[in-house]
């Protein structure tokens, strides 16, 4: 308990909010290293779904693989590619995308395969190509799905992305490690409150916007 | 709370049985044995269990396994409880009496009970220690081998610029980045105290792995141009690294020294002193170049050197 008041102390000191080490700029490069990581598996996850569920084909195979992936662990990704690609921002970002996009494929194939068949079949039946109905019946319908998967890959990113600062980047994880070297506890739990308040920020962000995607008459959120 | 102030109570009854004892150091207190067998378990006997732990790091694991086989090869008992993790585990352990031998350093213990210890030469740390150490506890002779921070940079990047020690960097005209666990931003030694004592302007580029493979590789791809590589790592020959001199000990000097509990008695201090005396700075980089290099336990490690050097 004492720990957390010095936490709380240690985050209303005026000295920790300004500076290249300041808690803004810190949560600033945090939230960019979340939101690049979530980008570039959204690049790769994305249109993998789409086509997986709207084809059928796929679809079993990217959802085993996806799986798979979500039991690597990520500091030893992240250590791995750094060995590989030297320290930087690289290395980390890689495992971010690897940690990412099994939430992001996930999402977006149920969200295609949540369209009732019968509509997806009277759509077929006017003579929307393929494409028009992907792009007018499945995601519009399924869109609350997909950002559930953007939600669960960025609350992922979000509070694994301290690991960035393990080689040599910044983020909120310098305030952990520097805590957890120095034995300075309450900047170490201050750390890891900043991210704690970061991810709940997006992760209610999120489901408003999941909530507002939702198409009238439809609840599948 | 409770349970805090029980270990309190229990060490100070220990500390006054010491007291009792008087200054011949004998292997009366270890709290496991202290209901039949307190007298029972005197020097002479030799047959006090005891328990020796280690750090959550292979080559403090490897000396820890010398001290327990040389007690071993006298007749004591021993029992091994290795990888325990950093000294705010363990030293409670040790204060409690569970543990009775662990092999530490000499600068990081002296600054676990006094954060503010400045550096000094090996020998005026050992005694700072024999005053900070709390009542029970005590640190035996400390070895030539030492396990410390340092300011390493490459042979290439050495001979370019003629440098041999930390001061030599002050002429160097580029930006110096260290690469180095975050705490190295506020140690004594770190770019504050190289500022300081020798001139020289550094930066740190935190990366987190001790001074393993992520930080020599950060070293040799030219990601930064020093790095905070332990002395006894065997990267340092195996890539043919410089260890930058330290004329002015900014660093603090990290001997081996084992601290022990009353459970250590003369006979096995004696014991665990033919280690210490043996142990030199280049059998401590060839023992872990064997764990390291070889995959070799450090059981087997341990054994083969005793019997080389004839200890066992």
């Amino acid at each position: 308990m004492t720990s957390f008041l010095e936490a709380l102390a240690w985050l209303g000191d005026p000295a920790h909010w300004s500076g290249p080490s300041g808690i803004p700029i810190r949560t600033a490069e945090h939230l960019g290293y979340t939101v690049l990581g979530v980008l570039v598996a959204a690049l790769i996850a994305v249109p993998l779904g789409l086509y997986a569920g709207h084809t059928g084909r796929l679809a079993s195979l990217s959802l085993a693989l996806a799986g798979a992936a979500r039991a690597l662990p990520t500091l030893g990704l992240v250590t791995l590619f750094a060995l590989l690609l030297g320290i930087g921002l690289g290395a980390p970002l890689l495992a971010f995308v690897i940690l990412a996009i099994p939430s992001l494929l996930a999402g977006t194939i149920a969200a295609v395969q949540s369209a009732d068949p019968a509509t997806v079949d009277a759509a077929r039946a006017q003579g929307m190509t393929e494409t028009q109905i992907l792009a007018r019946v499945e995601i519009p319908l399924g869109m609350p799905l997909l950002i559930g998967g953007v939600r669960g890959a960025t609350v992922q990113v979000v509070a694994t992305a301290m690991l960035a600062a393990y080689v040599g980047n910044g983020g909120l994880g310098r305030y952990i490690f520097l805590g957890l070297g120095a034995r300075d506890y309450p900047q170490m739990l201050a750390g890891s409150l900043l991210i704690i308040a970061l991810a709940l920020v997006l992760d209610l962000s999120l489901l408003l916007l999941q909530r507002l995607t939702a198409p009238r008459g439809v609840r599948a959120a | 709370m409770t349970i805090h102030s029980t270990r309190r109570h229990l060490l100070g009854t220990l500390g006054a049985g010491g007291l009792a004892l008087g200054a011949a150091a004998c292997g009366g207190s270890d709290p496991f044995e202290e209901e039949g067998a307190a007298g029972a378990s005197d020097a002479g006997g030799g047959s006090a269990g005891i328990v020796i732990g280690s750090q959550a790091y292979y080559s403090n694991e490897i000396i820890a396994e010398l001290f327990a086989q040389v007690l071993e090869a006298e007749g004591y008992t021993v029992e091994r409880q290795y990888q325990i993790g950093q000294r705010e585990v363990y030293i409670p352990e040790l204060e409690s009496g569970a543990l009775s031998l662990l092999p530490d350093y000499l600068g990081n213990l002296l600054q676990h009970y006094d954060p503010d210890a400045e550096s000094a030469s090996p020998e005026e740390i050992h005694a700072a220690l024999g005053e900070a150490l709390p009542e029970g506890l005590r640190v035996l002779d400390f070895a030539a081998a030492s396990d410390q921070d340092s300011y390493t940079t490459t042979s290439d990047f050495a001979a370019e610029h003629s440098l041999t020690t930390i001061g030599d960097l002050a002429g160097v005209e580029e930006d110096l980045t260290i690469a180095a666990n975050s705490e190295f931003e506020v140690r004594p030694y770190g770019p504050e105290g190289a500022k300081e004592i020798y001139g020289v302007d550094v930066s740190v580029v935190p990366v987190e792995d001790s001074g393993g493979p992520l930080t020599v590789q950060a070293l040799l791809d030219g990601d930064v141009q020093l790095a905070d590589i332990y002395t006894a790592d065997p990267a340092i020959a195996e890539n043919d690294l410089v260890v930058l001199e330290d004329p002015e000990s900014m660093i603090l000097p990290q001997n081996v020294v084992p601290v022990v509990t009353d459970a250590i008695d003369e006979g096995a201090e004696a014991a665990i002193g033919t280690v210490l005396s043996a142990l030199s700075a280049d059998d401590l980089v060839e023992l872990n170049r064997r764990s390291v290099v070889d995959q070799a336990s450090s059981a087997d490690i341990a054994s083969d050197w005793l019997s080389e050097k004839g200890l066992v």
